[in-house]
């Protein structure tokens, strides 16, 4: 019973670092910017979290940090796509590749460093519960917020006037700027704001996750993130749910080697993303349901008519 | 300005900055596309020093395998100072690109190469056949030719030593074994770690999980920490980077560290460290060449040659623990490779080794069986 409570508890930690990202992105797609490059963002918020975190000690100061560094390259980002209207995805490439190489570039004297900060991390009362205590209630406050980030994003999006702007402004830029809103601007705000998420996720990474620097060490997770907001269709409840699915069958596959259950060793690799795709897809399986969620002019740059 | 004006500066000026620093930058970074490599700057005529060249499989940033080949590259320029200029490739990856990487660095005026990978060795063997006259040597490979030599630490001879002491600190009697590829050395590694901790506790099993990579911190992560739910208390990983012993640290359970001394990572987790002193071997390697005594051969270094060894073994280990280390560690020194000795069951309860007897280097470069208290198996298809 403790190792279902620990598989569990271990699923989340791990499908954290996707939901966190996946809901960044999220909010650059339902505006219409789609950002290829959350792997470099990660990357980049990933050192710099790590960097202020060892020079300063404090978990707080690193994630502000990471998610500043990151929500600078995404405004850059942001001014080529939106402003100079370069090509959204090779751009957005070209950010992972300068993320990659910088935060190599700049993390070299951080490799082999250790950051002096609390590695566990349990809710004052609920965390001694016994099986729920260990499965739900010992992780990181990130993975709390990731679940009320969704709950928010939701709520903002299909609840409130600006998200509702925001949503039209992904799906029919023109009309927007026709009615008199400032689309580039709101563009700018929503890249921005789903840079910093990319940059809190990355953060987590270094900072909580595997608490070291080393090169490349998001190993392709925001690039997963990408997937799973297109997999998940726009919404934050089911991106949640590939996350978690995600991290849950990684451990698990896991888990069953260390009880000593044979698996062919390429359908280990392959079973989170095969797991996700499939029960994304079932559920979102109906065209109707892709059509109503998938923001129109997402990829699509827009011109101001002057 | 308009827009295009303000593009065409920018590119401009990016083209002019980047022309400057490849101009002054010394390190090379392996090219996504074949564009034409910068010239460097003509040398200054004196007695031309040897150029060394190494290629790594990953950043010299994992502070574990690649960084401990690195403090060897490091080692010798300490030791030769002017009389040999080195230089290293980085995250080449293992197949077609890498061939194309070491024709490069012949092209540059290396004399001798270093590929510090097992996946390097179809390129190795490829490049060292147009270039009798350089010198290529290629890490845990098993192809020789009359100028290509082959080298490796016997890395089950401090893993043994790690089971020893894992053997003696376990509570719940199982160890947990974080594993890369299915690859004979890895298997070694496995063996030797269960067998000298059945040596002190023969009641010891170890739980393996394979990750299918030689790096991949959060992944190595989350293999510990689901060795760990299932009740493992002490591990060894023989993956890169530092994720495992951090994952020991954080729930309380003990680890080693693997390739490099990673005692600082884990002050309360970390039991001992097994180590690899490349520049042992590199010094010598150098020396062959400069010497002109250079000849190929498969060597095998371990804790007698100083290749590897055991270290900064933890105060909780208990007296008669480090005893048994010890005595291990000289009987290693006297009998170099001699890990393996019978009786040894696999995995199934046939016997492998019967009793007195100790596993050839044939053997242990095709080992293909899991010892008997492993719990796991070995991937069918790689």
């Amino acid at each position: 019973m403790n190792e279902l409570a620990s598989f569990i508890g271990t699923a989340f930690a791990s499908g954290t670092v996707l939901a966190v990202a996946g809901l960044g992105l999220l909010i650059n797609e339902r505006a219409g910017v789609i950002n290829l490059g959350a792997e470099g963002l990660m990357l980049v918020s990933a050192v710099t979290g790590f960097a202020v975190a060892a020079g300063t000690g404090s978990s707080w100061l690193a994630f502000a940090a990471g998610a500043a560094a990151a929500a600078l390259v995404a405004a850059c980002f942001g001014w080529l796509v939106i402003w100079l209207n370069a090509n959204q995805y090779a751009t957005g490439l070209a950010v992972t590749l300068f993320g990659t190489g910088f935060s190599a570039f700049v993390g070299v004297s951080y490799v082999g460093r250790k950051l002096d900060l609390p590695l566990n991390h349990s809710v004052p009362v609920l965390g001694d519960i016994p099986f729920l205590g260990v499965a739900l209630f010992r992780q990181h406050p990130l993975v709390y917020l990731a679940l009320a980030l969704a709950l928010l994003l939701s709520w903002f999006f299909w609840r409130t006037r600006t998200g509702l702007i925001v949503r039209a402004i992904g799906e029919s830029p023109d009309s927007a700027h026709a009615l008199g809103y400032r689309v580039r601007l709101i563009r700018l705000a929503a890249v921005v704001a789903g840079g910093a998420l990319c940059g809190v996720a990355g953060t987590f990474l270094s900072v909580a996750y595997t608490p070291l620097w080393v090169e490349r060490m998001t190993a392709g997770r925001g690039w997963i993130a990408l997937a799973l907001t297109v997999f998940a269709t726009w919404r934050p409840g089911r991106l949640l749910l590939g996350a978690y699915l995600f991290g849950g069958v990684n451990v698990l596959q896991l888990t069953l080697q260390a009880q000593g259950v044979q698996i062919p060793a390429p359908f280990m690799s392959m079973s989170p993303y095969l797991a996700t795709i499939a029960v994304l897809c079932i559920i979102s399986s109906n065209p109707a349901w892709i059509r109503l969620n998938m923001p129109a002019s997402l990829g699509r740059p827009f011109f101001p008519s002057q | 300005m308009t827009t295009r004006s303000l593009l065409n500066t920018l590119a401009a000026g990016a083209l002019l900055a980047s022309t400057v620093l490849f101009g002054c930058s010394k390190k090379e970074e392996p090219k996504p596309e074949p564009a034409a490599a910068p010239a460097p700057a003509p040398e200054p005529p004196k007695p031309e020093p040897l150029k060394a060249a190494w290629i790594y499989v990953g950043p010299v940033g994992d502070a574990g395998w690649t960084f401990a080949h690195d403090l060897g590259r490091k080692g010798v320029e300490a030791k030769f100072g002017d009389k040999v200029k080195t230089s290293y490739v980085e995250n080449v990856p293992e197949g077609a690109d890498a061939e194309r990487v070491i024709r490069d660095l012949v092209a540059q005026g290396n004399k001798i190469i270093f590929a510090t990978s097992f996946g390097f060795m179809d390129s190795m063997v490829k490049v060292a056949k147009d270039f009798p006259d350089v010198y290529f040597e290629h890490a845990t490979g098993y192809q020789t030719s009359p100028n290509l030599r082959v080298y490796e630490g016997r890395f089950y001879e401090p893993a043994y030593l790690a089971g020893i002491v894992a053997g003696g600190m376990t509570k719940t009697n199982t160890l947990g074994f974080v594993a890369s590829v299915p690859i004979p050395e890895v298997l070694r590694n496995i063996n030797a770690f269960t067998l000298g901790a059945q040596s002190v506790n023969p009641k010891v099993k170890t739980k393996l999980v394979w990750i299918n990579a030689w790096f991949d911190p959060p992944k190595e992560t989350e293999a510990a920490q689901a060795l760990i739910n299932q009740g493992a208390d002490v591990l060894l990983q023989n993956t890169d980077s530092t994720a495992v012993l951090q994952t020991a640290e954080k729930n309380g359970k003990y680890a080693f560290g693997w390739d490099s001394d990673m005692s600082a990572f884990a002050p309360k987790a970390h039991l001992g460290s097994c180590l690899l002193h490349w520049d042992v071997y590199y010094t010598k390697a150098i020396g062959d060449v400069l010497d002109k005594t250079w000849k190929t051969d498969m060597v095998k270094l371990g804790i007698k040659e100083g290749g590897n060894d055991f270290v900064k073994m933890s105060d909780a280990i208990p007296e008669n623990i480090r005893k048994k280390v010890e005595e291990a560690k000289q009987y290693l020194i006297d009998h170099p490779g001699e890990v393996y000795r019978g009786p040894i069951k696999d995995q199934s309860g046939k016997e492998v080794l019967a009793k007195g007897q100790v596993a050839d280097e044939k053997m242990k470069a095709e080992m293909n069986f899991l010892v008997k208290g492993v719990e796991g198996k070995i991937p069918t298809s790689k």
